[in-house]
This record gives C-alpha cells, sequence and structure tokens, in this order.
C-alpha cells in the first residue's frame, strides 16, 4: 500500500503531570506493562502498515523513545523518530517532517490512541472515495468507571462528554461537518450551501474524532503551506478541509489515479456536487452549466472529506488525561483484554509465573500482576495493575488502581483508584483513595491522601 | 340533513368509546397567491384539470375513511356552500357513512382564527385531519394515523403528526418544483420528532445556526433540506384549544409550530411522518398549479385522473396515446393536432391546423384555426379566435381573445377578460376587471366576496377590449385603467407585481423559469462563493473563539432593566389619560412577566413614576411640589399597594425614593423626611420597612447615611411607638 504513516507522538505533556517524569515521557507511560506507543505500532503493524515516521516532541523524549523502539522492534518495522520542538502543534510538527513524506497518502495517527479499529480499514476507505481527508470517527467513551463512585461530584458516568459535533450525510460516508473545542457548546452553525448540496444531513454528537487521519498528501502539504497560523490538525486543517470541501482551493488532482477515482467508483447519487432534481427548470442547460468539467470558475472544484466511522463494538480511546490512563488501563486488562496481547488465565488475571504471593493473598479478576513482584500475606488486588519488581507488604489492599514498577508498598496500605509511578515507597498504613503519586515520591507511615496529586519538587 | 346524521353516528359511535375519523377542511388559503382570479372565486372552486379543487380533497378524505368533514368557508362562502350543496358530498347516501358539513365565518383572517371558530362549535371531540381545500393527495393515511395514536397513547403531549414527502430544492432558486421555498427541518432519526422548522431561509447568510440546546437531549439529529412540507396534520383536539389559548396564532406554520418548537414549558410534540411511494402535494401558487396539474395528468396522483369516474360531473373522458385525454364530443378539425400530455374537455371545438401541447382546454371552448397553445391552461368557455398564440398562460372562463392575440410566458387572464386583435400580452402580467385592491388590507378578499357578484351580474363591463397598439407597460406600479384610441373600451386592469414584487413574477408564475433567469442565478451563486471564501477567512480557527457570552449577558440584563422601567412609566402615563387602574395592573403584571422582573421592580418602578409625574407636574415652590406629591400618592396608593406584597417591596420604595433623591429629582431632597412621613400615614410603607431600611444602612458610608439621619427622628419616633406597642402588648 502506497501509505507512509506519521506518528505523532508527543513528548512531556502537560496534561498527564505528575506521571510523566523525564525518565517517562508521554510514549512510554505503561498501559498494562508496556508503552502505549505499543499498542499503535501493532495495531498498524496488523494492518502491515510498516513504513513510520514517529514524531516525538523535544530530543530528549525522541532520543529515549527511538532507544525503546529500536529495541523492542527492530526487524519488525520501519521506523524513523523525529525530533521537533515542544510547542509546534500538530500542524507544525508536520510541517518539521513535510519533506520525508512522498507517498500519494499519509496516515496521521496520534500516538497516545489505545484502539483496535484497523487503519487498515481506514486506508481503503480513504482511496476508495478518493477522498482528501477521511477521519476516524468513534463513539464518545464513557468515561470514569461505572463500578466504583471514585470520580466524585463528576456525573460524567451518566452522560458521557461531547467531544465533536459531527454532521455527515445519510449514507455515513461523507464528513460535512466538524465543530471542536469551545465550538461545540455554542450553537450549531450548519454551512447552508453543504445542506443544499446534499439535501439531508445528520447531525451526531455522540461521535469522537479519533485522531486517525487520512490525508491526500498533496492537499496536505498545500495547506501546511499556505495556512501557515494553523496550528492543529484537529482544531484548524481538518474544520477548514470540511467547510471549504463545495469551493476547494486545493487542487485535487494529486496524481491521475485520484483523479480516475473521482470520476467512476462512486454513483453520481453519493456525489457532493450540485445536482438538482428540478424537472420543470430547463435541465440540460442547467447541468451543463453546473457539471462542465475544469469550468473556469474555480467555485465548481470541490474535495471531498469522508469519515469511517468505527463500530460501536470496537475500542477506540486516546489516552490524553489522568482518567483515560485510568479508564484504559481498567479496560485492558478487563471489558477488552483483548488488546493487551496477554493470554488470561482461567480467573480471568494474569499472574507471572515469577511473581510471589503470601499465603491468604487473593488476586482478583481483571488484575495483572507482572514478573518479580512480591505480595505478602492477607493481601487483596482487585481490578488493578501492578509492575515489576514492585515489593508489596501484607495486608494491603490494592482496588482500582495502577502501579508501575519498582514499587514499595508495606504493611497495611489501602489503594484505591490512584496511580503510583515507579520507585515510589508507600509506608506504613497509608490511605491513599484517587491519588497520583509521581516517581519516586515517599509517602510517610500513616498518612492519609484522597483527591491529590503528590510529586517530588 | 347531513348535521343530524353526523350527530347521530357520533352519538352511535360514543357507544362504542372511539369516536369516528373527522377532518377539518380549510375551504380559503388566507393567502393572495391566485389573485386576481381568487377576487371572483373562491380558491377551492377553481378547476384542477377540469375538476374543481376540493373535489380531490373530499374524494381523498372519503377514500381514507374520514366519516366526518367540517368545511370552514370564508371568503367567497356563499359559492362554497352552494357549490357543496349542488355536489354529490352532502346528498344523502345511505351506503357511506361520509358526510361534509360546513362552517361559515366571515371575519376570520387566517387559518388560526378558523380554527378557534370551529373550537367554538364545540364539534371536533377526537383525533382529526386538518388540511386545506387545495389539497392533493393520493396517500393511504393508515400508517400515519396508527403512528400517531400509538405515541398519543405513551405521550399525550403529541399532539400534532405532520406529512412531510421528499422534494430538493434546486440549488439555484432555492425553490422545490411546486415553487415552495424550501425548507430546513431538524427531525430526530430515532422518534421522528420534529425540532426545528424554518420555511423563511435567509438566502443571504451562509450559515445555519441551530440553537445548541436541540443537542442537549439527543445525540443525533437529521436536518433536511430535501423535504417538503405537504400541509396535511393529523391532529389532537389539544391542536384547537391551543389556538384558542394562543390568540396571536395565526398561520398554521409560522406561528403554531414555531410556537411549539420554541415553547418548553408546556412540552408538546410534533412528529413527522414521510411519506414515500404516494402522492400529497398543495396548490399553492400558479406554479404548484402547474406542477400538480401534470402529475395529474401523467397519472402520479391514479386514481384521482381524468378518465377515472371519480367525481360527480364525469365527462366521459378517455385516455387515448401520448398522454392525451379527450372528451367524446369534441369537435376537432382533421388538420388540427393534440400533443403530448393535453387534454381537452367536452363540447369544445378546434380549429384547423391548430396545435395543443402539453395543455388542458375546458368545457366548451372554441378554438379557431392556426392557433397554438402551449403549456397552458384554458379554462370552460373560452373563445379564442384565429391565429392566437398562447405560451405557458393560465385563461379563465369566459375570456375571449380576438385574432392574432399573443400571450407570452406567465400571463394570467381572469374571467371574461377581452383581449382586442394582435394585442401582444406581455409577459407576467396579470389581467383582470377587477380593479387591484391596496395591498395593505388582508381583509380584502373578504370585501370582494361581498361585491363581487354585483360586478359579474353586469354584463355592460364585461365586453372590454384591448387595442393592438396600446402604450402600456407591464411594469406600471400601479393598477392603471387603460385607455385606448380607437375602439370603444370602458377598460380592464393589468395589475402591478404581486407582493414580492415583479422581479420575482418569474418564481411562482406558470410558466417555466427561462434559461437566462438561472444562469444569472447561477453567475449570483458564484459570486457568493468568493463572498463566502472570505467570510471562512475571517473566521478565527475554531479552536481560537472565545467565549464571550459573559459580557454580553450582562449588557442585556442591564438594558433590560431600564427597559422595564420605561415600559412601566409609559404605562403609568397611560393610566393618567383615563385608562382604567385594572387594566393598568393587568399591563404591568404581563410586563413583568416578559421582562421576567420580581415585584419589588414593579413597585420600584412604579413608585418611580408616580414620583416623576409629581415632579414633572408645573411647581414653584417646595410647597407645592409636596402638596403635588402628596396629591399623587393618595391617588395612587392603591395601585401601589397592589405590588407592596411583603416588607422587601416596601423597603425598595424606599429606596428609590433615597435614589430619586441623590440622583434625578434633587428638588426632593429636602422633603424625603416628609414623603416618608406621608408613605406611612398612607400605609404605604409600614414601621418595620422603615426600621429594616435603617439597619440595613448602618453599615454603610456616611454618603449613603444622609437620608437616614434626616430621617433619623422619625425613626425614632417609630420604633419607640414600636417598642411602645410591643410593651402594651406585653401588659
Amino acid at each position: 500500500m502506497d501509505f507512509q504513516v506519521v506518528v505523532l507522538a508527543g513528548g512531556y505533556s502537560k496534561n498527564l503531570a505528575p506521571l510523566i517524569s523525564n525518565e517517562v515521557p508521554k510514549p512510554l507511560l505503561p498501559v498494562a506493562n508496556r508503552p502505549v506507543l505499543s499498542y499503535v505500532l501493532e495495531l498498524l503493524e496488523a494492518s502491515n502498515l510498516k513504513d513510520l515516521i514517529v514524531v516525538v516532541e523535544g530530543s530528549d523524549a525522541a532520543l529515549r523513545v527511538g532507544g525503546w523502539i529500536s529495541s523492542a522492534y527492530v526487524d519488525r518495522l520501519h521506523v524513523e523518530v523525529a525530533a521537533v520542538p515542544e510547542d509546534v502543534g500538530t500542524a507544525g510538527a508536520l510541517r518539521a517532517v513535510a519533506h520525508h513524506l512522498t507517498a500519494n497518502d499519509v496516515l496521521i495517527v496520534s500516538g497516545d490512541l489505545v484502539s483496535d479499529v484497523p487503519p487498515g480499514a481506514v486506508a481503503a476507505t480513504h482511496r476508495r472515495n478518493g477522498a482528501a481527508v477521511t477521519a476516524l470517527l468513534c463513539n464518545t467513551p464513557v468515561s470514569g468507571p461505572a463500578e466504583t463512585g471514585s470520580s466524585g461530584g463528576k456525573d460524567k458516568a451518566k452522560k458521557p462528554a461531547r467531544h465533536n459535533i459531527v454532521g455527515l450525510d445519510p449514507t455515513k460516508q461523507f464528513l460535512l461537518h466538524l465543530a471542536a473545542g469551545a465550538e461545540i457548546h455554542k450553537d450549531i452553525r450548519v454551512q447552508k450551501s453543504i445542506l443544499q448540496a446534499v439535501g439531508q444531513m445528520e447531525i451526531r454528537a455522540d461521535l469522537m474524532d479519533a485522531h486517525m487521519y487520512a490525508f491526500k498528501r498533496s492537499i496536505l502539504q498545500e495547506v501546511l503551506d499556505q495556512k501557515d497560523m494553523f496550528h492543529s490538525i484537529r482544531h484548524d486543517v481538518l474544520p477548514y478541509l470540511v467547510r471549504t470541501q463545495l469551493r476547494s482551493q486545493v487542487s485535487t488532482n494529486g496524481g491521475q489515479n485520484g483523479q480516475d477515482v473521482w470520476n467512476g467508483t462512486l454513483s453520481s447519487q453519493n456525489n457532493l456536487v450540485w445536482l438538482s432534481q428540478h424537472r420543470e427548470i430547463a435541465p440540460s442547460a442547467f447541468q451543463e452549466n453546473v457539471l462542465a468539467p475544469n469550468g473556469s470558475d474555480s467555485a465548481q472544484r470541490t474535495h471531498k472529506c469522508c469519515a469511517y466511522i468505527a463500530n460501536k463494538s470496537k475500542y477506540c480511546v486516546r489516552l490524553n488525561s489522568i482518567q483515560a490512563f485510568s479508564d484504559i488501563n481498567r479496560d485492558v486488562i478487563g471489558d477488552a483484554s483483548h488488546l493487551s496481547g496477554y493470554s488470561f488465565s482461567p480467573q480471568n488475571n494474569i499472574v507471572h509465573p515469577s511473581a510471589e504471593l503470601g499465603s491468604k493473598t487473593t488476586v482478583g479478576p481483571h488484575c495483572m500482576l507482572a514478573e518479580c513482584s512480591t505480595l505478602g500475606d492477607k493481601c487483596s488486588v482487585k481490578r488493578s495493575v501492578i509492575g515489576r519488581h514492585c515489593r508489596i507488604g501484607s495486608n494491603v489492599k490494592i482496588v482500582n488502581s495502577v502501579v508501575m514498577n519498582h514499587v514499595t508498598v508495606e504493611d497495611g496500605c489501602l489503594i484505591q483508584g490512584s496511580i503510583i509511578c515507579s520507585n515510589v515507597q508507600l509506608q506504613e498504613r497509608v490511605i491513599l483513595k484517587d491519588c497520583q503519586i509521581g516517581p519516586g515520591y515517599v509517602v510517610t507511615s500513616g498518612s492519609e491522601h484522597k483527591s491529590e496529586s503528590l510529586a517530588k519538587k | 340533513m347531513a348535521r343530524k346524521e353526523g350527530g347521530r353516528a357520533s352519538s352511535d359511535a360514543d357507544d362504542l368509546a372511539c369516536s369516528p375519523l373527522q377532518a377539518v377542511l380549510l375551504a380559503d388559503s388566507f393567502a393572495t397567491n391566485f389573485r386576481p382570479i381568487t377576487l371572483e372565486r373562491p380558491k377551492v372552486l377553481l378547476p384542477l384539470v377540469n375538476v374543481p379543487m376540493i373535489e380531490y380533497s373530499l374524494a381523498w378524505l372519503e377514500s381514507v375513511g374520514v366519516e366526518e368533514v367540517f368545511v370552514f368557508c370564508c371568503a367567497h362562502s356563499g359559492k362554497v356552500k352552494d357549490f357543496l350543496d349542488s355536489s354529490q358530498w352532502t346528498k344523502k347516501q345511505p351506503s357511506s357513512a361520509f358526510s361534509v358539513t360546513t362552517i361559515e365565518s366571515r371575519d376570520a383572517i387566517s387559518a388560526g382564527d378558523a380554527l378557534r371558530v370551529i373550537y367554538g362549535h364545540g364539534v371536533v371531540r377526537g383525533d382529526f385531519i386538518l388540511l386545506s381545500g387545495d389539497t392533493v393527495s393520493n396517500m393511504s393515511l393508515k400508517q400515519a394515523l396508527h403512528e400517531h395514536k400509538e405515541r398519543r397513547k405513551k405521550d399525550p403531549l403529541a399532539v400534532m403528526t405532520m406529512v412531510i414527502n421528499h422534494s430538493k430544492p434546486s440549488s439555484i432558486t432555492h425553490q422545490t418544483r411546486l415553487g415552495n421555498d424550501e425548507i430546513v427541518m431538524a427531525i430526530d432519526p430515532e422518534t421522528k420528532q420534529l425540532l426545528y422548522y424554518e420555511d423563511k431561509v435567509d438566502q443571504l447568510r451562509q450559515f445555519l445556526s441551530l440553537d445548541k440546546a436541540l443537542m442537549a437531549d439527543n445525540p443525533s439529529l437529521c436536518l433536511h433540506n430535501d423535504k417538503q412540507d405537504c400541509y396535511i396534520d393529523i391532529c389532537s383536539p389539544e391542536v384547537l384549544s391551543l389556538f384558542t389559548d394562543n390568540f396571536d396564532y395565526q398561520h398554521l406554520r409560522r406561528h403554531f409550530v414555531k410556537g411549539l418548537l420554541v415553547d418548553d414549558i408546556m412540552g408538546y410534540k410534533i412528529f413527522t411522518h414521510e411519506v414515500r411511494s404516494c402522492y400529497a402535494a398543495r396548490v399553492d401558487n400558479f406554479r404548484s398549479y402547474d406542477t400538480i396539474s401534470k402529475d395529474i395528468m401523467q397519472r402520479w396522483t391514479y386514481p384521482l385522473v381524468p378518465d377515472v369516474r371519480y367525481f360527480g360531473n364525469f365527462s366521459g373522458i378517455k385516455l387515448d396515446r401520448q398522454g392525451t385525454y379527450k372528451a367524446p364530443d369534441v369537435i376537432q378539425s382533421r388538420s388540427a393536432q393534440i400533443g403530448p400530455f393535453s387534454l381537452v374537455g367536452s363540447g369544445t371545438t378546434i380549429g384547423d391546423n391548430s396545435h395543443i401541447f402539453n395543455s388542458i382546454v375546458g368545457q366548451g371552448c372554441t378554438i379557431g384555426r392556426n392557433v397554438c397553445i402551449q403549456g397552458s391552461y384554458i379554462w370552460d368557455n373560452v373563445t379564442i379566435e384565429d391565429d392566437c398564440k398562447i405560451n405557458f398562460a393560465l385563461v379563465c372562463d369566459g375570456v375571449h381573445l380576438n385574432a392574432g392575440v399573443v400571450l407570452e410566458p406567465g400571463v394570467i387572464l381572469s374571467f371574461k377578460v377581452d383581449v382586442g386583435k394582435q394585442f401582444v400580452v406581455p409577459a407576467y402580467s396579470k389581467v383582470s376587471l377587477l380593479p387591484q385592491p391596496s395591498m395593505q388590507d388582508s381583509d380584502d378578499e373578504l370585501e370582494y366576496a361581498e361585491g363581487n357578484s354585483a360586478v359579474n351580474d353586469n354584463p355592460s363591463i364585461t365586453s372590454m377590449v384591448y387595442n393592438g397598439e396600446a402604450n402600456l407597460m407591464p411594469s406600471s406600479l400601479d393598477a392603471e385603467v387603460l385607455n385606448t384610441s380607437k375602439a370603444s373600451i370602458v377598460g380592464a386592469y393589468i395589475w402591478s407585481g404581486g407582493e414580492p414584487g415583479l422581479e420575482d413574477e418569474w418564481k411562482h408564475s406558470i410558466a417555466p423559469i427561462p434559461i437566462e433567469k438561472l444562469n444569472e442565478f447561477f453567475l449570483d451563486h458564484s459570486f457568493d462563493f468568493d463572498e463566502s471564501n472570505q467570510d471562512v477567512v475571517c473566521l478565527p480557527p475554531s479552536g481560537e473563539l472565545q467565549p464571550d457570552s459573559g459580557s454580553v449577558g450582562f449588557d442585556d440584563d442591564y438594558r433590560d432593566s431600564a427597559d422595564f422601567e420605561k415600559e412601566v412609566e409609559a404605562t403609568f402615563l397611560r393610566a393618567f389619560t383615563g385608562v382604567d387602574q385594572d387594566n393598568v395592573i393587568i399591563e404591568i403584571n404581563s410586563l413583568r412577566l416578559s421582562y421576567n422582573m420580581s415585584h419589588a421592580d414593579c413597585a420600584g418602578a412604579l413608585f418611580y413614576s408616580i414620583m416623576k409625574s409629581a415632579y414633572d407636574s408645573p411647581h414653584s415652590s417646595q410647597r407645592e411640589l409636596l402638596s403635588n406629591t402628596a396629591k399623587e400618592i393618595d391617588k395612587w396608593k392603591n395601585l401601589l399597594k397592589n405590588y407592596l406584597r411583603s416588607k422587601d417591596e416596601e423597603i425598595e420604595v424606599i429606596m428609590k425614593l433615597e435614589e430619586m433623591c441623590l440622583e434625578s429629582a434633587l428638588d426632593f431632597s429636602p422633603l424625603f423626611t416628609t414623603i416618608l412621613n406621608r408613605l406611612y400615614e398612607k400605609d404605604i410603607i409600614s414601621e418595620d420597612a422603615i426600621l429594616t431600611w435603617a439597619e440595613e444602612k448602618e453599615g454603610a458610608d456616611e454618603s449613603d447615611k444622609i437620608f437616614v439621619k434626616q430621617a433619623e427622628q422619625f425613626i425614632r419616633g417609630s420604633s419607640c411607638k414600636v417598642s411602645a406597642a410591643k410593651s402594651c402588648d406585653l401588659e
């Protein structure tokens, strides 16, 4: 497939403080004990997309990510790691790597996507429609653990948050309207010309832009060159292309190939070209005018923005917040366990053979215990992930939490709904509820924390 | 008789606990689209393929199982009644349970009025079908009725089901093939609930703005630009009472539907039913008249087609090749040609070498030699002499076209117009024997309904002729009496363009839209594109949009309260000029509700107005001002007391007084204590309020305390009184 893939992996994101440290940039955050970036890379590998450019913010982070990739995927993928300065935005990151792009079409994936939607399907839809851009839309995830009341005060669990407002044509192939960010809390402003062209538009608030886009390379580069103010793909480039699809200023003939598809495969019904059903109004004259190929007016130039809507049963979440981090960890060892790539025991959990459990210690279903971790007596672990080389004392209760590597938990601790980063030490009888503990932090014995974020200065 | 029968049927039905299906048919469009023709004949009796329109509606109602029809007549009500009385519909037919009752009202000027009258009659008992008498349909209502009833069972607020069908408007002219403006509707794809309805889409604006609240409840909605409203509604009885409750609802769509959609207090819901494979349309303007006529000729409306015996006065019309219908007794010259999709009614004669294409010719017409009729509608008893050319025109009963007349596209000739030799009637002109009424008054049609019988009876006016070279401009704006030099002519009137103005004439005309017009529009369109490009460039990238609602909201609020004060003052001034106090109270109450103000605001504003009137009345000295004020307070204290429900309102009054003394009416300031005393004595303000006010002021700045100090004496006195009273109580 003549597709190049750009993975926008990010760097030291501020949203995820204190989980992210110099040692662990965002792409390397563990999800079920493997870096989140590996999920995207393996997904792409499964679709036979092996020619990748991974863009990382910050040269330090790039070194670390590059090191990990070369050790993990040395003979499987052809990966180039490119470093871009921080805060250039997704559009800026693409500008920086633009000279590497040579293929007709480019697939752009966010590096924090945990999903089982095949990228190949998105690419194929893009090719089939001869689109300028195809975006993957998925159902808005219900965030917040439904089974525990841990997310106090947030009623997000009841009503899914709105991420996008999306307008689709009746066949659900074409993207006609897109609102993101602050716009979704305002009145919906639909472009009349597009509505008139298509006749019927379905507006949905339950779909989310999943940050996987297939672009026609020529169009993408033209937009990036012309509009140097554009900062983000999601907020600027994609809405711009959707807005201007009926009066395109970008060239559509990115190769003879695209042009053929344009004329050939699509039935005229789906075409967004102006077609009238006015029988009475001199149809011949009308159509000649409107459908004249390469008419002198640039007004007749259109490009297509398409959407690939993931099946409801597919899993598709981005790791872009602390809440999402816990959700994804919980889901990957729980409901969406096929993503983790591990095989589960009959008890529906994964306990590495090298892990040691004390007497009367239980590890419930939807749990993961990595190699060389030890648990003392009378411990209880439920719906949690525990990393490598952790030492956990006796009478410890861990529920709905993520414990990374090399963590020491002394006797009598209670950990609920929390994220404990690597090298943390919890002294005796610490009680943590809904906390995030940054790497290397020491929680003194007997202290109790609730909904706090603790990190080393 | 019919009425009686209906009554008995209903009592039977009541026993069975299911009421018969009823329908309300509005035999008046409450519009002026078909003028000048409708000045002389009601719209529902205009022939559509040689059958009055109302016949189609009634036939359809009978076919869908409606048992009682209430025909509401307004303009030309006598003619409609006469027609119905002489038709088969009101004749007693023991086999059918179909009854037609007329309800007459002379002063209704809108569909809303009509429904209020019907509500007043109290004849509608259950769900009913609401349609106008110009509807042509062959759809089955079973499904829609069933859906409506099911929804009603689950949700009593689902009051109406609208029938819509698919029709994509042209992207260039923005109208459907029926000549209606495009409609934008938002429909819930699951429940088919109507969420948004806009039939007056502003073409100049690039964007369509939907309220964000629409998306708050349902995750998805369908925005339709490709549907058309059939104006067939299945309504619950509540619809009638809603019209009665909201006496300002006039138009069924513009007021009623939009009103219900916007109003979220009562929560009434409207649903839609889309018809897919059957026909439903309404003759709303000349273009839809043309389109629907063609559809009938091409048998989309089967069984409502000319060669099926469906209507009373069947004349044995037969379908020939190429979609040509001919009555058996047509006298046609051998060399005459009747082309495809044409109809010629009985008793018509056609001369040598005449051609008729795509046209409908009524009964008893005489067509001479070498006449060419194309895409036109010729009604009954029309005489067309030799060598006439008629293109896309509508010619009413009794018209006489002398030899060589040419009717250009879009011409409307009303009843009994006589056109002189060789005259070329310019495109889109409407010619009538009646002068064009002035445009302001929508009651015109009614007046003419009363007066026109006299006009018709007077044959001397009817023979009017245009002479060939009449210096007549179709664009003349005023109705123009035509005088010509040669012939013996009194005058006929060429009407100026309809309401939208001359430029829009082509939009709703019978004639197809000329190609130049389309090109022009297309160019406009491309121009639009350029503009819209700029528009988009001006838009900031979406991510940068800043929420700015906060500041705006504040401004609004501020403006509102100032407006409110002004309004109250105006109302109060009206009270001066003799409006009853009770009415003033009602008006102020409604102002309070519409501006969403509290009683305290009302009291403050009212008190302000009272004081202002005292202040504005001429006065030379303090004493005079004081006596003026006292007089005003005495006069209006009852009014004011209406709003003084509790201490809070009274304090508001004191504050207002203070504010006035400080700011607007400085003359009052030395009188503050006296006025306060006066208010106290007149029981307008209680001691409690004064004491609380003084307490509240305790913590304020020195500058704010001027009046508290002024009134100190008085306050101390009253507080003594209070404590004295209290001690009395204790003893």
